[in-house]
C-alpha cells in the first residue's frame, strides 16, 4: 500500500488529523485510567509487606515509564528537526515537554509520598531519584531555554542540543538500581525475566501505563495544535480557517 | 553528501561521544555513587572511618534487642558474609524488620559498634497478596525439610 507519510509532515495538513485524533485518544485515556484505577483500588490484593500502602504504584510507576519514555520521544523529534530542518518535528518537541515534565513531577511527588511511610523518609540522594529529579530540571531547562529565544528556528536548534544532551540520563535513570546500590528497589519488571508482582496487579498497572499513554498522546496533539496556529498565524491556511478573526 | 547526511551523522556522532563520555565518568565515580556501604565493606576497610556513611544490608535474624529506656535499638546489619553491631535511639521505619532491608547513617565508632542517626527501611521489588506470600514460605520450608530428610536417610544408608 502507497501512503504518503510525508503528507502529514507538514503543519497545515497534520493540523486538522491531530484535531479528529484528539478526542479518540482522551476518550480512550478516560476509559483506560477508570478501568486501571478501578483494578489498582478494588481487585488487586493488598500486599504482603506494604499493605494498602503499595497502591500508589499503580500512579507512580506509571508515570515514572513516562517521564523516561516521553523524552526520548521529544529527543528523538528534536533530533529529526535538527537533522531535516522539518518544522513540525520541532513543534512536536516542544509539545512534549510539558507533559513530560508533569510526569516527572508526579513520579517524584508520588515517590516522595510513598517513600515515608515506608521507608521512612521523603527523599533521600541515592542515584535512582537524583537522576530523576535531573530529568525535570533538563525538562525545565528544555522549555525555559526555548522560550528566551524569540526566532523559533533558533529556539527549536538551542532546544534540540539541549534535549539530545540529556538524553544521556535516561539510560542511567533506568539503569541505576542495578549498576549502584540504591535506597530504591529494583524494578519489579524487566526485560528476559518474569514479573515479580502478583498477575492483577501487573494488570492494573499495564492498563494505567496505557491510560498514561493515550492521554500523553491526547494532550501533545491538543498541545501540537496550538503551536501550529501560533507559528503559523501569518500564513493563508490559517487565516482561512473557519472561526479565524477576518 | 547531502547536508541532511552531514547533520545526521553530527548529531549521531555527537550522542554517541557524549555516551562513552558519560559512561567513561560514570565509571570513575563508581566508588562514589554507592549510596550505602555492605557490612563486607566496612569489614574491608572500605568505608570512611572519621566521617558519618550509610551502612546497608539486612536485620540479621533475632538481633534486635530494645533498652530498658524504650527508644533506644540496637540490632546487627548483615550481608551474610560479614555483620555490623549497630545501635539507634529513634523511631524505626514500619517496614523495620528482622531479615528485612535495612539502611542505616551514622558513625562507626572505635568499638566496632555503628552509631546511627538515621535508620530507613529498604524493601524489595516483589509484590504479592500475603497468602502467596505464605505459600511461598511454606514451599521453601518444605523443600528445606525433605533436603534435610534425604541428607538423613543417605546418613542412614551409607555403611558404617
Amino acid at each position: 500500500m502507497a501512503f504518503n507519510w510525508f503528507k502529514y509532515s507538514s503543519p497545515q495538513t497534520f493540523y486538522p488529523l491531530a484535531g479528529r485524533l484528539v478526542p479518540f485518544f482522551a476518550v480512550l485515556a478516560a476509559v483506560l485510567g477508570a478501568i486501571g484505577l478501578y483494578i489498582g483500588f478494588f481487585v488487586a490484593p493488598t500486599d504482603f509487606q506494604q499493605g494498602e500502602a503499595y497502591r500508589i504504584i499503580f500512579i507512580h510507576v506509571p508515570a515514572a515509564w513516562m517521564s523516561m519514555f516521553i523524552y526520548l520521544v521529544m529527543a528523538a523529534w528534536a533530533a529529526l528537526g535538527l537533522i531535516l530542518n522539518t518544522r513540525l518535528s520541532s513543534m512536536m518537541a516542544t509539545a512534549l515537554a510539558p507533559t513530560g515534565a508533569l510526569m516527572t513531577f508526579l513520579a517524584l511527588w508520588t515517590g516522595a509520598l510513598w517513600g515515608k511511610p515506608m521507608w521512612g523518609t521523603w527523599w533521600a540522594w541515592d542515584a535512582r531519584m537524583t537522576s530523576e529529579l535531573i530529568l525535570l530540571f533538563l525538562y525545565i531547562g528544555f522549555m525555559a531555554l526555548q522560550a528566551s529565544i524569540d526566532d523559533p528556528r533558533r529556539a527549536d536548534k538551542a532546544g534540540a542540543i539541549l534535549a539530545l544532551v540529556g538524553a544521556v540520563n535516561v539510560p542511567i535513570i533506568y539503569f541505576s538500581v542495578k549498576w549502584w546500590n540504591t535506597l530504591h528497589q529494583g524494578a519489579s519488571i524487566s526485560v528476559g525475566r518474569s514479573p515479580s508482582m502478583a498477575s492483577t496487579m501487573l494488570l492494573g498497572m499495564l492498563v494505567m501505563a496505557l491510560a498514561y499513554w493515550m492521554y500523553s498522546i491526547a494532550v501533545t496533539l491538543m498541545r501540537v495544535r496550538s503551536i501550529i496556529l501560533e507559528r503559523e498565524r501569518n500564513t493563508q491556511w490559517v487565516r482561512d480557517l473557519p472561526g479565524a478573526p477576518a | 553528501m547531502k547536508s541532511r547526511h552531514k547533520r545526521l551523522a553530527l548529531v549521531a556522532g555527537g550522542v554517541a561521544v557524549l555516551g562513552i563520555a558519560a559512561a567513561l565518568i560514570l565509571n570513575a565515580f563508581q566508588s562514589n555513587l554507592v549510596f550505602f556501604y555492605s557490612p563486607s565493606q566496612v569489614a574491608a576497610h572500605e568505608a570512611p572511618h572519621d566521617r558519618s556513611f550509610r551502612i546497608g544490608g539486612l536485620v540479621e535474624q533475632g538481633s534486635l534487642q530494645r533498652q530498658p529506656d524504650g527508644v533506644t535499638v540496637r540490632f546487627v546489619v548483615t550481608d551474610t558474609a560479614k555483620s555490623v553491631p549497630v545501635l539507634y535511639a529513634g523511631i524505626l521505619p514500619d517496614l523495620f524488620k528482622e531479615g528485612k532491608g535495612v539502611v542505616a547513617q551514622g558513625k562507626l565508632e572505635a568499638d566496632g559498634v555503628f552509631h546511627a542517626r538515621e535508620v530507613l527501611a529498604k524493601h524489595d521489588e516483589n509484590y504479592m497478596p500475603p497468602e502467596a506470600a505464605d505459600a511461598l514460605e511454606k514451599a521453601r520450608k518444605a523443600e528445606h525439610e525433605s533436603q534435610r530428610t534425604l541428607v538423613m536417610e543417605r546418613a542412614k544408608e551409607t555403611p558404617k
